[in-house]
């Protein structure tokens, strides 16, 4: 009888646990909103390990979704979102633009953030046939070659060796030409495809490849990397990494007096608040990519006003207080959907909307934008941005001109370059 | 047990599974495929955990090379997907094999850590690969089928008729002779070694068709998911789902992880769309640990005492009933 | 390129990090070497020490070592709890390896989605006057982000080793591994031990996650990738021996450093792992350890 009662008692309190999950999950109030006239879906990545940006993307495309509200919505009709998190996990993205299409009937769909969260969506939206933005993805369409794809990162029509083309002319135009080149990348996806386009960068401009070597993301002490390529005695330093990658290439750096003319590269991270305030100085001289900064070259109609309504935004929202990478990139895809769709007129023929996206360059809050035939930029605009000046701890600076100076391409060129990298230190 | 009722049911089961891909949407059989996967792989891992008693947290191991093998034989040849999926069976059954021969004669406790190292270390030789694309992945281009309404139905109705042979498979097992010395094995190994059993033989057949069942779940994963890297490949998910199912749906028998998956799968898949999917795993820790703590029979072991509690409580009525007449 | 400087320099940075595995391994030492108890969320726990220094670091500007001390009382208790919870659960109904397994698996994600929740998926990392400066000695360089750890980690280490091996409850926890029965009729209450033990165990987490996060950024599902280093190291340096534990941390800290500075450094966690395996084929009680 008591073994039976203890039974009791463990199975009462199992369905304590079993109604404690499940109200916690019943609590929690649903992503999905109902019947509103335009509905454009998409997942995004806001839990896991591209939270940060896709949390950032989904706070300046909810700002353009109320701008373009207030100013009477799309083809006059309100515009709403349909998301679902998508957790990094690409196994994820087939079920949810399933859902979307299938279930929740958007009339517009737009992608997640990253390559590896865009390529899973691409064989559905193929079939449907739509038009279809993506958000930062590397070299998406070199695989499917579908014409009605579209990327708002500007990283140009051959978005591989693009990338790093600006780090190589800038290298190649100095007096004291560089002759050696260190590559160094993280063991994923985006780094090594910027890392491979380095490469035949590299060998294009006849340079030495002295190291060339990838590090798996976990890596707590970069001292050892560091060392071994100060001992190759490189002229040039090419990273491809991820933020904790690049806090731990920077401090070995400096704490090793990395000796070299041009240090930097395709290094994510250093484009973001947390990084650039921790890291100040230490970045002084480096050489990175990035995609906006506020310099006077960059200063298109709508930028300021779109950043400060993000910046009040971002607080409360747990993300990047600046807002200077990814957001004003989320704005203009979104702007450039709305103004194809006004134009011509209708939400249903996805081909007149390719079709019009091809062929017109759009004013965004990111400057004009063109596309190629593979849906890239028709030009590249990754920039080459050189840290100057940098003060510890300060992160009021980064709002200003003149820290992160924009040497290529030559049209939005805002500063002089301080060659070679110890000069600026 | 009744061997008469199952193989009619599944049978049954299977064609109206198939029948339904024809009318009902799209997106249930995306979420109902994933499902599947869970089960064929908590299945799969019962088999060593729940009937043998040794602990494999190296699940997503298994499941990733099945998946690799998929991308190795379409980057190299593009075979029917049939081809695939028994080579996945074959080359993870080997690995199980093999990692069994290696690990098996370790205590409990050590061999569940061996695998999951044998899991890392896989996963560090495909993230070097370059053949199966690296840490860059690799896509897969998903082929037009003729006969089912849609691709994805197509991939739900496969994966239906592999889990209904991993079901049955594991029901043959729990019941032969096999599975009685298996049983023995993970109730007192020593003892089964005293009494004849041959644990080790016993041991790697298990671990064996463990390998082989969990490489059939992942050789369908990338055509599913039409892009293969590394980092999702070897998800963590994977491995806990694998776990979690068998632990609470009940480690005894085949139907126990049936149950599991099917209910931890659908509040997972429905947790996904409509709250977050990082409490997803929230979920999935909790259920774990409440029911392990609790219910450590899990819910087959629960609804059998349950039926116990029944049945003496109506005997004592009776017998009450006698004592007043 | 092999010279003497890079060797040197890669054998000394393998101490300093090897060092710093010992802090990380030495609460798994205890719980798994000594009481035998499969704790897989200790890296969570760790992870969840480095959150919690941040928070101290971020709102006060507390030295992160400091605000480790500060927490291992919390952690102790906490440790003390968790221990009683799976007593309970299984040890007394001896059902130990599979389902508490289980438990504790369910543990760590239990403990790293709460800190996702909390504190989201970005990258944290410390500040301290410390952090970024290095002491050069000729031709050896010691970054004191990993030269700071290691002495803390060394303090340690040594503090638990003179505790276990001088003090009575100290004793008594080396004991009860190896003879509870004896313990009993001796006077002491195994159970008590055990609770005492694992929240030592606990504690130190407190304090390595502090080392963790001054060597470098951190984020919440960093533990995963210790799982395997810390259950190699206690393997290899054999069960319930602290000693043990610190020789197979310098060793593994010695071979990643090795081969990620003259292999190439996507290689370096796979060591970890392999080493693992191998002892566990080879000779599964390790250096020091009775099996």
């Amino acid at each position: 009888m008591l073994r039976i009662r203890l039974t009791c008692l463990r199975a009462w309190a199992l369905a304590g646990v079993l109604a404690v999950s499940l109200s916690a999950v019943a609590a929690f109030p649903g992503a999905a909103r109902a019947a509103e006239p335009i509905k454009i879906g998409f997942s995004m990545t806001l839990t896991g390990g591209l939270a940060g940006n896709g949390k950032a993307a989904l706070v300046a495309m909810e700002i353009w979704r109320d701008d373009i509200n207030k100013k009477g919505g799309l083809l006059g009709r309100p515009v709403e979102f349909v998301y679902y998190d998508d957790a990094t996990n690409p196994a994820n993205v087939p079920g949810i633009y399933t859902k979307l299409l299938n279930v929740d009937k958007v009339d517009l769909v737009v992608s997640s953030y990253g390559t590896n969260l865009i390529a899973p969506a691409m064989p559905i939206i193929m079939k449907k046939k739509l038009v279809f933005m993506t958000l930062f993805g590397l070299a998406v369409n070199d695989r499917f070659n579908y014409d009605r794809f579209f990327q708002i990162m500007p990283s140009g029509p051959e978005p591989k060796t693009d990338w790093s083309r600006g780090f190589f002319e800038l290298a190649m135009a100095q007096n004291d030409k560089p002759k050696s080149i260190a590559l160094l990348a993280t063991d994923s996806e985006f780094s090594k495809n910027a890392v491979a386009g380095a490469r035949t960068n590299a060998q294009k401009a006849g340079l030495e490849i002295v190291y060339d070597k990838t590090f798996k993301p976990g890596t707590a002490d970069f001292s050892p990397i560091v060392r071994a390529i100060q001992a190759t005695k490189p002229d040039l330093v090419y990273v491809g990494c991820y933020p904790p990658g690049a806090a731990g290439i920077v401090r070995a750096a400096n704490e090793l007096g990395l000796e070299a003319k041009m240090f930097g590269g395709s290094m994510v991270g250093l484009q973001y608040a947390a990084l650039l305030t921790k890291l100040g100085p230490q970045l002084n001289g480096m050489v990175n990519y990035d995609f906006w900064a506020p310099e006077p070259t960059l200063n298109f109609p709508g930028i300021e006003e779109f950043l400060e309504k993000y910046q009040a935004r971002a607080a409360e929202a747990g993300v990047d207080p600046l807002g200077h990478y990814l957001p004003p990139y989320a704005y203009a895809y979104l702007e450039i959907l709305a103004q194809a769709v006004e134009a011509v007129g209708s939400l249903d023929d996805h081909g007149k909307l390719a079709d019009y996206i091809h062929d017109t360059t759009f004013n965004t809050v990111v400057g004009p934008v063109s596309f190629a035939k593979n849906g890239e930029w028709s030009k590249s605009r990754v920039l080459m941005v050189q840290f100057q000046d940098l003060e510890e701890n300060n992160v009021e600076q980064f709002h200003k001109p003149g820290k992160r100076v924009v040497l290529y391409p030559s049209e939005v060129k805002s500063g002089e370059f301080i060659y070679p990298y110890n000069k600026a230190r | 047990m009744k061997i008469a009722p199952f193989w009619p049911a599944a049978a049954l089961l299977f064609v109206l599974g198939a029948a339904s891909t024809f009318a009902v949407d799209e997106y249930y059989f995306v979420a109902g495929y994933i499902v599947l996967q869970g089960l064929i792989m908590a299945t799969a891992w019962n088999i060593l955990g729940g009937f043998t008693g040794y602990v494999n947290f190296g699940s997503a191991g298994f499941f990733a090379m099945g998946a690799y093998t998929s991308v190795v034989l379409y980057t190299a040849i593009d075979p029917p997907v049939f081809v695939a999926i028994v080579a996945a069976a074959v080359v993870c059954g080997l690995l199980g094999f093999g990692a069994g021969y290696l690990t098996l004669r370790l205590r409990g406790v050590y061999f569940a850590i061996a695998t999951l190292a044998l899991a890392i270390v896989l996963e560090t030789l495909m993230v070097n690969w370059d053949y199966v694309g690296g840490a860059t992945g690799a896509f897969i281009i998903t082929p037009d089928t003729e006969f089912f309404p849609s691709y994805n139905a197509f991939m739900f109705v496969l994966m239906l008729a592999l889990a209904i042979g991993s079901v049955g498979l594991a029901r043959y097992l729990n019941y032969s002779r096999i599975g009685r010395g298996l049983a023995a094995i993970r109730d007192d190994e020593v003892a089964a070694e005293c009494a004849g059993v041959p644990t080790l033989r016993l041991k790697l057949i298990s671990t064996t068709i463990m390998g082989a069942m969990m490489g059939v779940a992942g050789a369908l994963y990338p055509y599913f998911v039409t892009f293969v890297e590394p980092l999702s490949a070897f998800n963590l998910i994977v491995a806990v789902n694998a776990i979690a199912m068998p632990m609470i749906g009940g480690t005894a028998t085949w139907v126990g992880p049936v149950i599991g998956a099917l209910l931890l799968g659908s509040v997972q898949e429905w947790t996904k769309v409509n709250i977050s999917s990082e409490l997803n795993l929230l979920i999935v820790g909790v259920l774990l640990v409440g029911f392990v703590a609790l219910a450590p029979q899990g819910i087959v072991g629960l609804a059998q005492k349950f039926g116990a509690w029944i049945r003496a409580h109506r005997e004592k009525r009776q017998g009450d009933g006698r004592a007043a007449a | 390129m092999f010279s003497i400087d890079l060797l040197s320099n890669a054998l000394v940075a393998g101490l300093l990090l090897g060092g710093f595995y010992a802090a990380v391994a030495l609460g798994l030492s205890i719980v798994f070497g000594q009481l035998d108890i499969v704790n897989i969320a200790h890296p969570a726990f760790v992870i969840l020490g480095s959150y919690v220094v941040y928070m101290m670091n971020t709102a006060y500007g507390l030295d992160p070592v400091l605000a480790g001390l500060l927490f291992t009382p919390l952690f102790f208790v906490l440790g003390v709890v968790v221990y009683r919870i799976y007593y309970a659960g299984f040890e007394r109904t001896g059902r130990e390896s599979l389902a508490g397994l289980a438990f504790f698996f369910g543990v760590m994600f239990i403990v790293e989605v709460t800190i996702i929740l909390i504190y989201g998926v970005d990258y944290r990392l410390v500040d301290a006057a410390y952090i970024g400066h290095t002491l050069h000695v000729g031709i050896i360089d010691l970054p004191y982000r990993m030269l700071v750890p290691f002495l803390a980690a060394m303090a340690m280490t040594g503090g638990i080793a003179f505790y276990l091996s001088r003090t009575f409850t100290g004793r008594a926890i080396l004991a009860v591994s190896q003879d509870r029965l004896a313990l009993e009729l001796m006077g002491a209450n195994p159970i008590r031990i055990k609770s005492l033990a694992f929240g030592i165990g606990l504690a130190t987490a407190a304090i390595a996650g502090a080392l963790l996060i001054i060597i470098g950024p951190v984020e919440p599902s960093f533990g995963r990738v210790y799982i395997g280093r810390v259950f190699a190291i206690v393997i290899l340096g054999g069960m319930g021996s602290i000693k043990g534990t610190l020789l197979a941390a310098l060793l593994i800290g010695v071979s990643e450093s090795m081969v990620q500075t003259f292999i190439g450094p996507s290689w370096a966690d796979a060591v970890a792992f392999s080493v693992l395996l191998l002892t566990l084929v080879l000779r599964p009680q390790g250096l020091y350890g009775r099996l």
